[in-house]
């Protein structure tokens, strides 16, 4: 029997390609072959109404093939871009267009598309363009926004997108009547994905087949094909979607479609060349998107154990110049905040505000490690408050095992209850407290303290929805090779989809790992999916991959059992064989069924003869039985009801520097649940990366604009992203694998985890080192720098003497 | 446009490939584009990131930061000739593999340059020395944790006879000739580096 591969650590096929340096990114595409590039001027103001673009030097330059303005475009084209999700709340959305119409509104927006001989000459010509702009002053920041002195479109009053309010029993009330009250006011800065391989596109349009074929870095090839096909008025059966491998995601390609995602299939078609464009690191700064800005006001009554009564939250959401992405990042800020606590009340109202800045859509997280920080730095101040143990607040408010499933009384992202399905937080907790070495750490802490050192420790826990509908398909085919050939259509960006989904098949079908080759996000494999984003690719693909793969098997069995003239039930699959159990020698090989299962007229090879219309079938019927078809091939789709709840805690130790303010990690422990396990080492991996993210946004990462709403740091020179030297040397891991009752793997996402309580986590080790020194010091505003926190300590100096 | 070209030859992983470029033409994309050599990855054009590096006479270099031109007289490795002559991976690719030093691949190629160059000059790092090792290279997906896994797992690697890929010792430099800075120091010029 082969060895079940499920909770493996199956190293990864696609690892050979990559270290060969053959990987396929979407610039490699049609690499030394005739293409011509394309590049953008972008609007170097964040507020302006462009007055007039002159174009004219460049037009007979040697080399530029197009130049195109908004007057250069039509029909849909020439409409605003998608609103990708919209939602009642959203009363005031906006989106661009893809060249700017009339006015800009913010630093970076795409205003004329060129297309040249190479991105040298591109540039060139960007450079002998004239746009006249009168400039306006811009909206930059919440309060900013909030106060709504100027206004980013003229027609959002107080520049408000969106209010949107939810409340489970009469939180107001139960505050003013708790024993204990608090009120809290946080801040979270904004940061941004940063993928190493920035956007790109390449597009061809082919005559002869009257037929689009792009290839886009991004998180949902059909996404991006439904929005070709609308924009450019194609069918859709005409246009084919690509996604190569990715160079990262983290949530940015998610949004769709750029553009240039469209501006590029629109010039290859319109020039009959194939078009290319790679965004270079500055207009990923500039023209993408960004996360996390928001501003928390939070009150909380509780009772002597810090027990929640009562939680009221008022939060503002930086959403930039524009809504794509419609209210998710916010929605899941309000709703995840709750973690794995239940309050007894809870109400929370948010407003999503506009500003002359890059527009905010999801990263790695998507608004959980603001509500992580929110609802952490409270339970850290509630038991200040009581002077509580801060793991034992945290135990009394957990939701217990034999609570589940259970309802938080709220509407989730997907528009579903939220309804989480398993869990053990208590035992979660007491992983952690033995991981990091909680009990033992306060007399660690005073023995550092009498040398002069302050170190100190902080935790966060966390819920986390993933696999959030609607649904994902694959399709599984067994060739008359015996190989295996799998495709889903969501997009892979480093998870190793190509290793995990072939585990799976190997498990259901019975054939070896090496046999299954699995396709990603191509839409000319399957065109129905929706994409990679909340943590969503191994639950919903996994999922649909396993029963497509029990499809594929159920039809094994019966061609083989009427070859073999057994019972079905008597078979067994290993190594690629079905054979009779106890009966090894009558078998037949997948190939050979897969011969079988499409009867032929003509013999092609030798194997082929043996499925003939000489050679088998019974003359009494048809060829192919009424209720089947011809090959050997399963397909099916997985739609899960609601999403899967993974959770986890994380601790941190550090140890601030009383001089220089700096920050040093000493110690990093991690407890996650994300159900059963496919490949720990994966999971694992894509843990370390989140740490690594985490702390860069809790430490270093920060969206710099100055007042003009110019963005000071968009190089990777400025933008502090962590090396080597500022991560953890070496993250402690433990598992918890509480099974999900949702899906028929019992599996929950982990993409993005890793990175959801970092903003907590550090600001409670901080503040706990601090307060070795100065006591009563408070950590309200992330990310934190050695600046800041030097600052901090002047000004507790100066408030408490 | 009629842009001046020079006529240049670059010696990649021991092949010369004669190209026609202009002055300003980037050694990365004439590498990629011009020579097809796709494996070496662009992640930020201003040498922060490393997904570029490749070695130029042994020394490891950003080659976004190089012009096709000056690399003339160069004997260029990327990540295309790291592979031993068997066909089978090189030592730094096996460790890789094997650590699971790598998500999505894009700044692969950079990391495995350098300790390709790193391991020449330092066969047995101890734990810091790896860590120091890959210091001036950028990766957004794993958190470094395998990365430094794999230095360490390739110096074993080698030590237990792996073959190690071809690549030359950089030359003395001569009298009076400028020597490159070290490397140390071009990641304190990051502002994160060591």
């Amino acid at each position: 029997m082969t060895t079940k591969l499920m909770g493996q650590k199956v190293q990864r096929v696609e690892d050979q390609r990559f270290l060969r340096g053959q990987g396929r990114y979407v610039d490699d595409v049609a690499s030394g072959q005739d293409v011509l590039h394309a590049a953008v001027l972008r609007s170097p103001h964040a507020h302006a109404r462009i007055l007039d673009i002159d174009v004219s030097k460049v037009l007979d330059v040697e080399g530029v093939h197009a130049v195109w303005t908004y007057d250069d475009l039509t029909g849909p084209m020439a409409e605003p871009l998608p609103l990708l999700i919209p939602h009642p709340a959203l009363t005031h959305g906006r989106t661009q267009y893809a060249l700017a119409k009339d006015e800009v509104n913010y630093a970076g927006e795409a205003v004329v598309f060129v297309v040249a001989d190479d991105r040298y000459v591109a540039e060139d010509a960007l450079d002998r363009i004239r746009v006249d702009y009168e400039v306006l002053p811009p909206v930059v920041g919440i309060p900013a926004a909030r106060a709504a002195d100027r206004l980013v479109h003229d027609d959002v009053p107080g520049n408000v997108g969106a209010r949107l309010e939810q409340q489970v029993g009469d939180a107001r009330a139960a505050i003013a009547q708790a024993p204990h009250r608090l009120t809290l006011d946080l801040t979270v800065e904004r940061s941004s994905c940063q993928p190493l391989e920035g956007r790109g596109t390449v597009a061809r349009w082919d005559p002869d087949l009257n037929r689009l074929q792009a290839w886009t870095s991004t998180q949902t090839s059909t996404g991006v094909r439904a929005a070709i096909a609308v924009k450019l008025q194609l069918d859709l059966g005409q246009v084919d979607v690509i996604t190569p491998d990715v160079g990262g995601g983290f949530g940015v390609k998610i949004n769709h479609p750029w553009p240039e995602e469209l501006l590029v299939p629109l010039a290859a078609k319109t020039l009959g060349r194939t078009v290319k464009f790679t965004e270079d690191r500055r207009e990923h700064f500039i023209s993408t998107a960004h996360e996390r800005g928001q501003v928390h006001h939070i009150e909380v009554g509780f009772d002597d154990d810090g027990r929640l009564l009562g939680l009221d939250v008022e939060f503002w959401h930086d959403h930039g110049a524009y809504t794509p992405y419609g209210l998710i990042v916010p929605i899941i800020t309000s709703t995840q905040l709750l973690g794995p606590y239940k309050p007894q009340s809870y109400r929370v109202v948010f407003e999503s505000l506009y500003t002359n800045t890059v527009m905010v859509t999801p990263y790695r997280g998507a608004g959980r490690p603001q509500g992580c920080y929110a609802m952490e730095r409270t339970m850290d101040a509630i038991a200040d408050y009581l002077d509580r143990d801060r793991t034992e607040v945290r135990a009394v408010n957990f939701i217990q095992p034999d609570e589940f499933p259970f309802d938080q009384g709220l509407v989730f992202q997907d528009g579903r209850e939220l309804e989480y399905d398993s869990g053990d937080y208590p035992a979660s907790l007491e992983k952690l407290k033995t991981l990091v070495g909680w009990d033992e750490f306060p007399a660690y802490q005073q023995e550092l303290a009498a040398q002069g050192r302050r170190v100190g420790i902080g935790l966060a826990c966390y819920v986390e929805g993933t696999g959030v509908g609607p649904y994902e398909g694959a399709h599984v085919h067994i060739e008359t090779s015996g190989k295996v050939k799998v495709a889903t259509g969501l997009t892979t960006q480093g998870q190793g989809h190509a290793t995990v989904f072939a585990q799976l098949v190997a498990d259901e079908l019975g054939v070896r790992f090496e046999d299954v080759e699995v396709v990603t996000g191509d839409t000319r494999r399957m065109p129905y999916a929706v994409g990679t984003f909340a943590s969503r690719a191994a639950v919903m693909s996994g999922s649909a991959i396993h029963l497509a793969a029990k499809r594929a098997r159920e039809k094994v069995l019966k061609i083989a059992a009427d070859a073999l003239e057994v019972d079905e039930l008597d078979l067994q699959i290993s190594d690629g064989v079905v054979s009779v159990k106890g009966a090894p020698d009558s078998s037949i090989d997948l190939g050979t069924v897969s011969v079988l299962s499409n009867p032929l007229r003509y013999a092609f090879d030798e194997a082929s003869k043996a499925a003939t219309q000489f050679s088998v079938g019974d003359p009494g019927k048809p060829p192919v039985a009424e209720d089947d078809e011809p090959g050997l091939e399963g397909r099916d789709f997985y739609s899960p009801e609601r999403a899967t709840f993974a959770s986890g805690m994380h601790a941190v130790v550090v140890e601030t520097d009383p001089e220089t303010a700096e920050v040093k990690i000493l110690k990093y422990a991690v407890v996650h649940d994300c159900g059963n396990l496919i490949n720990p080492m994966i999971v694992e991996g894509q843990i370390h990366g989140g740490v690594a993210q985490g702390v860069g946004g809790a430490l270093y990462e920060r969206m710099a604009y100055d007042e003009s709403g110019q963005l000071l740091n968009a190089s990777f020179m400025d933008f502090l992203m962590p090396y080597v030297t500022e991560v953890p040397d070496g993250i402690d891991i433990d598992h918890l694998e509480t099974p999900s009752p949702l899906n028929p793997l019992g599996i929950k996402g982990a993409g993005e985890a890793g990175v959801i309580p970092s903003a907590a986590v550090f600001a409670a080790a901080i503040e706990d080192a601090e307060r070795v020194a100065l006591p009563g010091l408070t950590i309200t505003a992330m990310p934190i720098s050695p600046s800041d926190l030097f600052g901090l300590r002047a000004t507790h100096r100066q408030e408490s003497s | 446009m009629s842009e001046e070209q020079h006529d240049v030859v670059l010696t990649v992983n021991g092949t010369a490939h004669p190209v026609s470029v202009p002055a300003r033409r980037l050694l990365s994309d004439a590498l990629r584009h011009d020579l097809g050599l796709t494996g070496t990855h662009v992640g930020c054009e201003h040498g922060v990131c490393g997904a570029c590096t490749v070695l130029l006479d042994g020394r490891p270099v950003r080659s976004c930061l190089l012009l096709a031109v000056s690399a003339q007289d160069g004997e260029i490795i990327t990540v295309e000739g790291l592979a031993n002559a068997d066909g089978s991976l090189g030592p730094v690719q096996q460790a890789f593999l094997e650590c699971h030093g790598l998500q999505c691949g894009f700044c692969t190629p950079g990391f495995l340059t350098t300790i390709t160059a790193g391991l020449r000059d330092n066969p047995t790092p101890t734990h810091e020395e790896a860590r120091d090792m890959i210091a001036g290279n950028l990766c957004r997906c794993t958190g470094y944790q395998n990365i430094v896994r794999a230095v360490e797992r390739a110096a074993e690697l080698a030590r237990d006879g792996a073959p190690h890929a071809q690549v030359p010792h950089p030359p003395e430099p001569e009298a009076g000739q400028l020597e490159f800075e070290d490397r140390d120091d071009d990641n304190a010029s990051t502002g994160l580096g060591a």
